[in-house]
Formats: structure tokens, C-alpha cells, sequence
């Protein structure tokens, strides 16, 4: 099925034939690559020469879908590509056509839009952190990291009408105003993750063999972090300064305390250790914003057809991955004439082959986890 | 140098073992912490939000009345060309044409659950269900027709 094209042949080392180089295909269905991702690794016994990523095997044509969908309309679609975070996707989204429009967002909406964002931020690097455990042949974290998941997902439901794909962020603010039971539900949240987040530390971060197989693998330079595109823990994890929310704050984030988490380690672990204590930047953001969510309009008044004026409009917002883009191309209709999307994962995935050359084959699935890779992201 | 190393190494390991088998012990020990529901064991007694996206309804009042004008807002506010409105023209008494609909069909297989229909009505006439199992075995039934049999519009709805 695979057939190497001559100029990988010549790029690869050991692919000419040289005794004990051999090819294996991990995917495309593969409990180990989250979703169907289809990597040909080339090997010289258990050492790693070369990992190529084959990705198409769930391109939806989500840009091209949106382009005959109207400006209200296409925001749900961008749901199902980073499915983990799918209000920031449809904030960034959102933005963008605002941005356009010149809406000016109500205070409400624009608290109700980042409590969101932080708590879907929460809930994505919950399933990371389960999801990397088990990759490491730890099965019971994934088990407490749906625990808490599942409260957040039980706040989404109540308030969005959804779990996974709400569909919540319009054009102009949200859909519905928050249920009034959102924030007592979210400060019993707060309280319990609080109890329980002691129990990531002592069940996996400070185990001696999970530390093994993670420090000093994967290693990232800062300068190959920038080259390759990098973004998000990613990047941080090789202390590169990349938080979107920091850098250009979009909504309130400029008026709020959070520190930017940086690791200098550079390593899987230090990838590891900029996203669980993300989550705790997080519940900060949250506690500051919970008990004072301005009171007034959940939507700003906007027409019933949206029309973006002739031009090009960008906009970029941190998901819990890295930098999500949105690049809007409009001919002044009711329709974009392009769309792009920037994901972080197809970057994010690019230095997969970079970090895993020289290492061993059974480190790859530790390293690939750390990239926090949601294959419909890369695709798209 | 090296032995200090060597035994300092081995108990940090299990130290931080222990820590985790500690965890391990007490989830043993308290079983009521334990959070798992069995899936169709609690369909009497689960209460989903009255917010939750699982089908579109037309809510009928008991004279068999709908809110719907046949605007066909919900059908150009639909992305996945889920909705199609047929109108038809009553006659009223008076002899004038009246727009009314005859049928509202609704494709469940399409439907994505985005709630823009339910946005964009002018009139309520159409809400959300809470309905989650929609597994059926033969793809005809998703099509449905929402307005019932012999059903009008309410009096006042313009």
C-alpha cells in the first residue's frame, strides 16, 4: 500500500536496501494515535530513522463546506474540527466575523464567552492527561480524569444544550444567557476539582516510572519549537513565549490575572507539566470572573443577514492546543468567499518526526501524546 | 558515591510508588466515591436540562393548534438543508387566501443539533426535545413530519 517516492528515499537514512532497516505502519486505526492517523516509521531495530505522518483519512473539506454556508451558519462546523475545544473554535469564529461586522460585544457575553473558553480548556487537558496516562499503559487515570470531565460536561449540557459540540458563541455574543443554576454549579465544580487535583500528582506526575520514560525524551529546542510553527504547551514546554492570551489578548483577558506557564525543560515532561499547570491558570481565571459576571445583554442587537464588508479579516484566539487562526476572505456577500483555518495540530504534528529520530519505538507513543495531537484538527 | 546514589535513587522510587498505591488503597476502601451509572438502567428516573439539543418538536396544544406561519425562516437558517417547509393557501370564510403550511418535514439523519432553527423563528413555533435515543432500523422513520394530522394554526400567530 505504501510506496516511497524517490526523494524519500534519498532523504531517509537506511532506506537503500542496508540490512536490519525495516518499515512498519502504525494506523490509520490505532488505539495509540487518537483518532486515524497513519504514521510509516522507519526503523533500524528499535531505533527511529524516520516517522512520516499520511493524513487525509477524515478531511471533511470543512473550509470549503464553509463557503457556502452564511456567516451564522458556519460556525457550527468549526465545532468538529478540535472537537475538545470547541467553544474556542467557535469564539475564534466568532471574533473574526465581529471583527468584520464592527459588533461590539456586551461585558456579559464577553465574561460568559471566557468562562467558557477556561472551562473547555479544563476539560480538554483533562482527557489529555487520562489519554497520555494510558498511552503510558496507566489505565485508572483515565478513569479520574473523566470524573471531573464529566462535571464540566454536566455545567455545558445545562447551559449549552450540549456536551461536546455546543454551538454556543454567535455572532454578537452567545446564544442564551447562562442557566441560572451555571454559577453555583461551577463554584461546586471548583471545589471538587480543588480536592481532587492533588491526586494527578500523586498518581502519575511523581511516579518514578512515569518520570523515566518521559524526562529527556522528545527533545524540542526553542528554536526548532519557532521553526517548525509550534504553539500552545507545545511551545511552552520549550519555554517559548507563544500564549495568545498573553501576547494579544482578545475579549477580557488583558484585564485579568493569569500567568503565562512556561517550562524550560524542553522535554516530554516539561510538556507534560505546562498543561497540568495550565488547568490551574485556569481555575484562577475562573474564580475571578465567577462571582462577577456583569449583568446586562447576553447578545448585541445584529441584523438577520449577516453581510462582512469586501476585504480580509484575521483573528486568532489560544485553544487549549495552540493558536487557532481564522482568516476570512469576503466579496461583501452573505457568504465568505474563502475561509482558512490555522490549526495547531497540523503544526504541532509536524515536529513529530523531528523530536522522535533517534529515539526508540517504544517512546514514540509517549512523545506523541505530549503533542496533544485531535487528528479532525489536523485535517480539517 | 555511586552507593549513596544507587540507594537514594531506589528509595524515591518506592516512596513515590507507595504514593500512588495509596491513592489506589483508599478509591479501594471508599466505594461510595466511586461515580458510574449503568446506561439503560436509569431511563425513569433520568432528568436531562430542559436546555438539552435532541430533536427539533412542534409543540400542538390540545385543540390541536400550532404556532407555525410557514415563514420558511427555520428552513434558510438550517445549514444541513434539514427543514423543508411545503406551504399551502387556505381559504377563509370571508373568501380571502391565507399562506399556511401543509407539511413541515423534518430529516433527523441530517440534523446536527445547532438550535439555529429554534433561533431564528419568529413565532416559537418550533423547540428543542429532549429525546436521545434515536436509533431507529430502517432510515425512512427519521424523516418526520412535525405538524400533526388535521392541525392548524393558532388563532393570533401572524
Amino acid at each position: 500500500m505504501y510506496r516511497e517516492t524517490e526523494i524519500i528515499k534519498e532523504a531517509t537514512p537506511g532506506s537503500n536496501g542496508e540490512a536490519g532497516v525495516f518499515t512498519i505502519n502504525v494506523g490509520p486505526q490505532h488505539p495509540a494515535t487518537h483518532g486515524v492517523l497513519h504514521l510509516v516509521i522507519t526503523l533500524s531495530g528499535e531505533t527511529i530513522l524516520k516517522v512520516e505522518p499520511h493524513l487525509g483519512y477524515i478531511h471533511r473539506s470543512i473550509e470549503k463546506m464553509c463557503e457556502s454556508l452564511t456567516y451564522r451558519q458556519f460556525i457550527y462546523v468549526t465545532s468538529r474540527m478540535d472537537y475538545l475545544s470547541a467553544h474556542i473554535n467557535n469564539h475564534a469564529c466568532a471574533l473574526c466575523v465581529e471583527k468584520g461586522m464592527q459588533i461590539e460585544v456586551p461585558p456579559r457575553a464577553q465574561v460568559i464567552r471566557v468562562l467558557m473558553d477556561e472551562l473547555t480548556r479544563i476539560a480538554s487537558h483533562e482527557l489529555w492527561w487520562g489519554a497520555m496516562a494510558m498511552d503510558l499503559g496507566a489505565f485508572t487515570p483515565f478513569f479520574h480524569a473523566f470524573r471531573e470531565r464529566e462535571s464540566i460536561n454536566d455545567i455545558m449540557e445545562e447551559t449549552c444544550g450540549a456536551r461536546l459540540t455546543m454551538n454556543y458563541m454567535v455572532p454578537g455574543g452567545v446564544m442564551q444567557d447562562i442557566h441560572p443554576n451555571f454559577q453555583n454549579r461551577v463554584k461546586e465544580f471548583l471545589r471538587l476539582y480543588k480536592r481532587k487535583i492533588h491526586e494527578y500528582d500523586e498518581l502519575v506526575t511523581g511516579n518514578i516510572i512515569f518520570q523515566n520514560r518521559m524526562k529527556g525524551i522528545g527533545l524540542l529546542t526553542p528554536e526548532d519549537a519557532v521553526s517548525y510553527g509550534c504553539s500552545g504547551p507545545t511551545a511552552r514546554g520549550s519555554g517559548v513565549s507563544s500564549d495568545i492570551r498573553k501576547v494579544l489578548p482578545y475579549e477580557i483577558y488583558d484585564k485579568l490575572e493569569f500567568d503565562e506557564v512556561l517550562e524550560t525543560g524542553c522535554d516530554s515532561f516539561a510538556r507534560y507539566v505546562v498543561r497540568i499547570r495550565e488547568m490551574q491558570q485556569s481555575i484562577r481565571i475562573i474564580e475571578q470572573l465567577i462571582d462577577t459576571i456583569p449583568e446586562g445583554d447576553f447578545q448585541a442587537k445584529t441584523k438577520a443577514v449577516l453581510k462582512l464588508p469586501k476585504g480580509e479579516f484575521y483573528t486568532r484566539v489560544e485553544t487549549a492546543r495552540g493558536e487557532l487562526g481564522v482568516y476570512i476572505v469576503s466579496e461583501g456577500g452573505t457568504t465568505p468567499y474563502r475561509i482558512k483555518f490555522r490549526s495547531p495540530g497540523f503544526s504541532n504534528l509536524s515536529v513529530l518526526d523531528h523530536i522522535a529520530r533517534g529515539s526508540k519505538i517504544g517512546d514514540l507513543v509517549a512523545m506523541m501524546g505530549t503533542l496533544d495531537l485531535v487528528i479532525p484538527d489536523i485535517d480539517r | 558515591m555511586f552507593l549513596t546514589d544507587y540507594i537514594k535513587d531506589v528509595t524515591g522510587a518506592v516512596k513515590s510508588l507507595a504514593t500512588g498505591m495509596k491513592r489506589t488503597l483508599y478509591y479501594f476502601t471508599h466505594h461510595k466515591e466511586i461515580i458510574t451509572q449503568e446506561y439503560p438502567d436509569n431511563r425513569d428516573t433520568l432528568v436531562l436540562p430542559e436546555r438539552f439539543k435532541g430533536e427539533v418538536v412542534m409543540p400542538h396544544d390540545e385543540k390541536n393548534e400550532h404556532r407555525c406561519t410557514g415563514c420558511t425562516a427555520c428552513e434558510l437558517a438550517c445549514p444541513n438543508g434539514t427543514i423543508k417547509v411545503i406551504t399551502k393557501f387556505d381559504i377563509s370564510p370571508e373568501g380571502k387566501k391565507k399562506k399556511a403550511i401543509d407539511k413541515l418535514v423534518y430529516h433527523l439523519e441530517l440534523c446536527t443539533m445547532c438550535n439555529l432553527c429554534v433561533e431564528a423563528c419568529p413565532s416559537d413555533a418550533i423547540k428543542m426535545a429532549q429525546t436521545f435515543e434515536h436509533s431507529v432500523y430502517d432510515r425512512k422513520q427519521l424523516t418526520k413530519i412535525l405538524n400533526h394530522p388535521g392541525s392548524k394554526i393558532m388563532e393570533g400567530v401572524e
